[in-house]
């Protein structure tokens, strides 16, 4: 059977759920090998026998923590040399897709990115990816060498499916070079999940109306154990840190349920959230165009709507 | 200091953007301009070269762009910002070109025109594939500072923030190198009067295939290590629910996610 490799994120010991989904995935076109660079694959290998990997090939050097992006597309490349692999899955992260393009020209193999699913087909996978702000469906495929797809996070649900992650030492073949990381400052967002990988977003827009009204944005996120998200009107404005912008410049979610609260829907706003699976809206103007997108919306005052929401939510746990 | 920084023209967000029947992106029909990332990556390479100039040093910042005829536009713009010269690698033989082979052509420009110092956008409008400071980096065997909201050169060194998903990574390397900015980083000027007179007179060189020393059979839609198999329209979403607030409206809402079972 056919190896599919798949480079692990994670946090420590930590798998993120993106990596589940891809050894999920993996699953339809062979047998899945997990890729670890760092520390905690002792400990995470239980969970990634769950969902179905047959080895995990682990390199424990600290210069995948040291260095940015150049040693982990090292390691693929030389796996990619011992193994020959049928294809090799990333995280469509910003640092998954740099991984796949600097590993794409170490081995001269066609690199797709942001893919929304992924099939079999004749002459090799092909990829769905959702271009133009999600307005036009594309199919693509790798013509040339090994397959290299950079999914985006929620495009599968991972599903358990035993295997035997059966641990396999390697090690880089050369030192690691590069721009070297001196500092790590990681913002403390408390319980709340991953932007990228929530399966619920709620984002707020300018009608929130500064940065004490999109509190409530953080109350409802809370209430639903989603991720916040922001308007670039609210990032632009201050009212919410910039790296929590959903957007064409910002992130790209994908997620189960998509709330845009007080949000009026422009295109640079659409490109970041179009593809969710299930969208809400409350907003005061009938017109927003987010009511397009919507499978549900209220036209009112999010102050009025949201409190009373929180309540209902409240009453039903 | 030889500062060059890579543009790229985009098809306008707000326009109707479509692909053409042999799946690459129509840039003849509808305006195009700056990636708008891109304009923070220019405005990044001239305060850097204003910064070493002040210290007394050289420094100069070259365009370069990949694109069409119409390309010229964004060119100019650039210049007008405060750019020295540009460079324009133009040739039919480039058209339906993938990443990988893009980075190939614009490394064998770079190639050409040297560098301390490669500035790019984090990534385009269009494509949004955020590869290509990875890519060139890699090709080029410098290191890559990619993803930066702050940047600091000292001497030979050049230190960023590097935005992460949840915070940042301070990052140090030496140049030469391939930096990417993103959003934000600066706030990009607007061209003066004075600026887009200069602009008429300033230097720009176009580069065929032949003049770049590119192998045509490694670039354009042959050249391709990717392929789009087919493209559709997305249907619209079928019309959801929308309702007036009556004093209901968040138990409405509830009611939705419970039949969804999100509550």
């Amino acid at each position: 059977m056919a190896e599919i490799l798949v480079l692990a994120e994670h946090v420590d010991d930590d798998v993120k759920k993106v990596t589940l989904e891809l050894i999920t995935l993996a699953r339809r076109f062979g047998e899945p090998s997990v890729v670890w660079t760092g520390p905690g694959a002792e400990q995470a290998q239980a969970r990634c026998a769950e969902y179905g990997a047959a080895k995990v090939y682990v390199a424990a050097d600290a210069a995948f923590d040291d260095y940015v992006v150049a040693p982990a597309a090292e390691l693929l490349a030389q796996l990619v040399r011992e193994k020959s692999p049928a294809l090799v899955l990333l995280a469509g992260t910003a640092q998954g897709k740099e991984v796949a393009g600097r590993l794409a020209v170490k081995i001269d193999s066609g690199v797709l990115t942001d893919a929304v699913d992924l099939q079999p087909g004749d002459d090799g996978p092909v990829a769905e990816q959702s271009a133009f702000g999600g307005a036009t469906i594309v199919h693509s495929r790798v013509r040339r060498g090994t397959p290299i797809v950079a999914m985006r996070p929620n495009a599968v649900a991972p599903e358990p499916s035993p295997g035997a992650a059966e641990l396999s030492q390697v090690s880089l073949a050369s030192e690691a070079t590069g721009a070297r990381v001196t500092n790590r400052v990681v913002a403390d967002r408390g319980e709340r999940p991953d932007l990228t990988e929530a399966s619920i977003v709620v984002s707020g827009g300018r009608g929130t109306g500064g940065a004490e009204g999109f509190q409530i944005i953080e109350t409802l996120a809370d209430s639903l154990n989603a991720a916040v998200g922001a308007s670039r009107a609210v990032t632009d404005a201050g009212w919410y840190p910039h790296q929590f912008q959903v957007g064409q410049t910002g992130k790209t979610v994908s997620p189960q349920l998509y709330m845009a609260i007080g949000i009026s829907g422009a295109i640079q706003h659409r490109a970041g959230m179009q593809t969710s699976k299930t969208i809400i809206a409350v907003n005061k103007d009938p017109e927003a165009p987010i009511f397009e997108l919507a499978d549900f919306g209220v036209v009112g005052d999010l102050f009025k709507v949201v409190p009373q929401l929180l309540e209902e939510i409240e009453k039903r746990k | 200091m030889n500062i060059v920084v890579l543009v790229k023209q985009v098809p306008d967000t707000w326009a109707e953007r479509k692909l053409t029947a042999d799946g690459t992106l129509d840039r003849a029909s509808v305006d195009g301009l700056i990636n708008e990332l891109d304009e923070y990556a220019i405005e990044e390479g001239l305060q850097i070269a204003e910064a070493q100039r002040a210290a007394g040093g050289e420094a100069e910042v070259t365009i370069v762009t990949m694109g069409p005829e119409k390309a010229a536009e964004s060119i100019r713009k650039a210049l007008s910002m405060g750019a020295d010269k540009a460079v324009h690698l133009l040739d039919d033989g480039l058209a339906g070109s993938d990443a990988l082979s893009t980075s190939y052509a614009l490394a064998q420009v770079l190639g050409q025109t040297g560098f301390d110092l490669v500035i790019c956008g984090s990534e385009s409008t269009d494509a949004r594939m955020g590869v290509m400071a990875a890519m060139l980096a890699e090709r080029l065997g410098v290191p890559q500072v990619s993803l930066a909201n702050k940047v600091e050169i000292d001497g030979s060194a050049i230190r960023i923030r590097r935005v992460s998903e949840d915070g940042y990574f301070e990052v140090e390397s030496t140049l030469p190198a391939v930096v990417s900015v993103v959003e934000k980083i600066n706030e990009p000027r607007y061209p003066s009067f004075k600026g887009i007179m200069a602009a008429k007179k300033k230097p720009v060189q176009t580069m065929s295939l032949a003049d770049a020393g590119i192998d045509p059979a490694l670039v354009g839609l042959g050249g391709a290590a990717t392929e789009v198999v087919d493209h559709t329209q997305r249907p619209p979403r079928e019309a959801g629910t929308i309702v007036k607030d009556e004093g209901d409206g968040g138990v409405k809402v509830a009611g939705f996610l419970a039949a969804r079972k999100f509550i």
